[in-house]
């Protein structure tokens, strides 16, 4: 089963950053101000650990985007499906999208029964 | 009823610049690379100045005059500093409606609340510390007849602050007022939704404080806030924000071995015992308003009091009371001094709230008011405002588990004692949580059952300076407000002194 997804506009935006910055990496935030958004960075640049789980990679023409989360958050996300989205704004955090005046965005669905 | 004319109009009480560049060593400085980027208002989504574009050379180039100053900072008496706090307090207080009313432009926030509360808190603050610094006292430990360990604070040298969007003045202020009691210099870097309010403060201040003791870096977070955070001029950086980036600034942090406060947020519960509804009086009253709490600063509070936990026994009436309190809150234009919730922050924060309502209906919760977006008409339009919304359900849901940050709060039942703590305590985080009851014992019991760092008890939302903030759990380390946060500024210099004339016997 797949559990996450990329919206085209978003997708457009990853082609971009890949130009530009190369190989990339979501981590899925929780918390304050900017938390529940998820983070792009370069790949590596965050450090997941046995604490984080690997929800899936994005396909974005050849190349991928793993997306992760804590495992203690995943625990209360399980049951829903994630699909990145892009809106115009620029977050805070360390997302590397924020310069171009757009922000990475959860959209969520409850996974069928089929799914889980 | 009364206005204030935005910021721009001639009789406004205070006009932004068209342009703000950093303030690096008691002057404004353009960023090297020469980038700028617009800072719309949420009040109506129109951009009103421009803000530098900070980059790792401004970065450094901050640092460079931080550390040019931080060591005659920290040599200065406790009076000295003292003095230098109440003096940007006076200055504040006499600027109080330009602060505040630059502040709601910034970032949306009703001026009703800047008024009383942003602004009046960041000055007490200021001054607390000016009067805990002086207060503060080293040790004297006799360890036996001739020897003595004597205990100094020293400062830290330069630190780094990385200031969150939801009271942009306050937060920042929360960090600087200790810090510089402290006796360190500060590179602070705002947050890029809210970059623009504390210009308007550090112009007011900038010739009370040496060059270089304060010193403010915008730009985003990847190109000025990785630079700082990950720096080695630094030594220590303090953070309030996201779970994601505070684990990024504690990586950045082992790098260099240096420590770091983080506060990261919160799914705060607000549990009502029974008892509140014994009788309808003030009390009463009291308690439906510390549920509505969570439309304070739409929502865009840490210790938001997003989870709504009610007894049993008075489920159906609280509830309903609450709601009927819910809609009576007052949604407008945010520089009219009657309005009581203003405008989110920014655009993706709307976007933000607005799919978090979506999944908590996808996931079977019942809106019970609100539930959606505000057009407030006219120019308001352009805005980012949300209606408070109240959700029933259950919090096994991702709207009870996850910080939304906005005015949504959702609301679940308890039968007893241990299914109200188990409830409370079954979240990932522990910053702030509120517990309503007539009777002592069950409030205190219940203060001291959550696991959160701050436990409001039949109040919610103060935020006096002398009472420690700050979380369990991945809510984050270290805490802020009350003396004990100069210990977060500082370093312990131990001198351990023999006044015995004879050997030690070991060689």
């Amino acid at each position: 089963m797949t559990r996450v997804a990329l919206t085209p506009e978003a997708a457009d935006v990853l082609r971009r950053l890949r130009a530009d910055h190369g190989d990339l990496m979501f981590h899925q935030s929780g918390g304050c101000c900017d938390g529940s958004a998820p983070m792009c960075y370069r790949f590596g640049e965050f450090r997941t650990g046995s604490s984080d789980v690997h929800l899936g990679d994005l396909e974005v023409d050849s190349f991928k985007v793993p997306i992760w989360m804590s495992l203690a958050q995943f625990e209360l996300w399980s049951h829903t499906h994630l699909t990145i989205d892009v809106v115009p704004g620029r977050g805070s955090g360390f997302s590397l999208e924020a310069p171009l005046g757009v922000r990475f965005l959860v959209r969520s669905r409850l996974l069928s029964a089929m799914e889980l | 009823m009364a206005q204030y004319a935005a910021p721009g109009q001639p009789d406004s009480v205070v006009t932004y610049r068209d342009r703000y560049d950093h303030f690096i060593g008691g002057e404004y400085v353009p960023p090297a690379q020469g980038g700028y980027f617009a800072n719309p208002t949420p009040v109506t989504g129109e951009d009103f100045t421009e803000i530098a574009r900070g980059t790792a050379e401004d970065v450094d180039r901050a640092l460079d005059a931080a550390h040019g100053a931080s060591r005659a900072w920290g040599r200065t008496s406790v009076a000295e500093r003292a003095n230098v706090l109440n003096r940007i307090a006076d200055r504040m207080e006499a600027n109080l409606e330009k602060l505040a009313v630059a502040e709601t432009w910034d970032n949306g926030k009703a001026v009703r609340e800047t008024l009383a509360a942003d602004l009046p808190l960041a000055i007490d603050h200021f001054r607390y510390f000016a009067g805990a610094i002086r207060a503060q006292e080293g040790g004297i430990s006799q360890i036996d007849e001739d020897l003595v360990a004597y205990h100094f604070h020293e400062p830290l040298g330069v630190v780094g602050q990385i200031i969150p969007w939801n009271f942009p003045i306050l937060m920042a202020v929360w960090k600087l007022a200790p810090a510089l009691a402290a006796g360190n210099a500060v590179v602070l870097k705002p947050a890029e939704q809210t970059p623009a309010s504390i210009h308007v403060l550090m112009e007011l201040i900038a010739d009370l404080l040496p060059p270089g003791v304060v010193n403010v870096v915008n730009g985003f977070g990847v190109e000025a806030g990785k630079p700082l955070a990950s720096s080695r001029r630094i030594s220590k950086i303090a953070f309030t924000g996201e779970t994601t980036t505070g684990r990024l600034i504690m990586q950045y942090a082992s790098e260099n071995i240096i420590p770091v406060t983080l506060e990261l947020g919160g799914k705060s519960p607000n549990v009502f015992f029974a008892d509140v509804a014994a009788q309808r009086d003030a009390f009463y009253d009291k308690a439906l308003e510390g549920f509505t709490m969570f439309a304070l600063n739409q929502g865009e509070v840490c210790t938001c009091p997003s989870r709504a936990l009610i007894q049993d026994d008075i489920y159906d009436q609280f509830l309903g009371d609450a709601v009927e309190r819910t809609k009576a809150v007052r949604q407008g234009n945010p520089l009219d001094t009657e309005t009581m919730i203003g405008a989110q922050a920014s655009n993706d924060q709307l976007e933000k709230i607005l799919s978090y309502i979506d999944i908590g209906k996808q996931e079977g919760a019942k809106v019970l008011t609100g539930g959606g977006r505000a057009d407030l008409g006219g120019e308001l339009s352009g805005g980012y405002y949300v209606t408070p919304t109240v959700f029933e359900g259950d919090n096994k849901m991702r709207i009870f588990q996850e910080e939304i940050f906005g005015p949504v709060v959702a609301v679940t039942r308890f039968a007893d004692y241990d299914d109200a703590m188990k409830t409370a305590n079954d979240t990932l985080y522990g910053l702030g949580a509120g517990v309503w009851s007539r009777d002592g014992g069950v409030a205190y019991r219940a203060g001291r059952d959550i696991q959160a760092g701050r436990v409001w008890v039949n109040n919610y939302h103060a935020y006096p300076a002398h009472a420690a903030f700050g979380g369990y759990k991945q809510s984050g380390i270290g805490r802020e407000n009350h003396r004990m946060m100069l210990d977060h500024y500082q370093q312990t210099k131990n001198l351990l002194v023999s006044y015995s004339q004879n050997a030690q016997g070991f060689f």
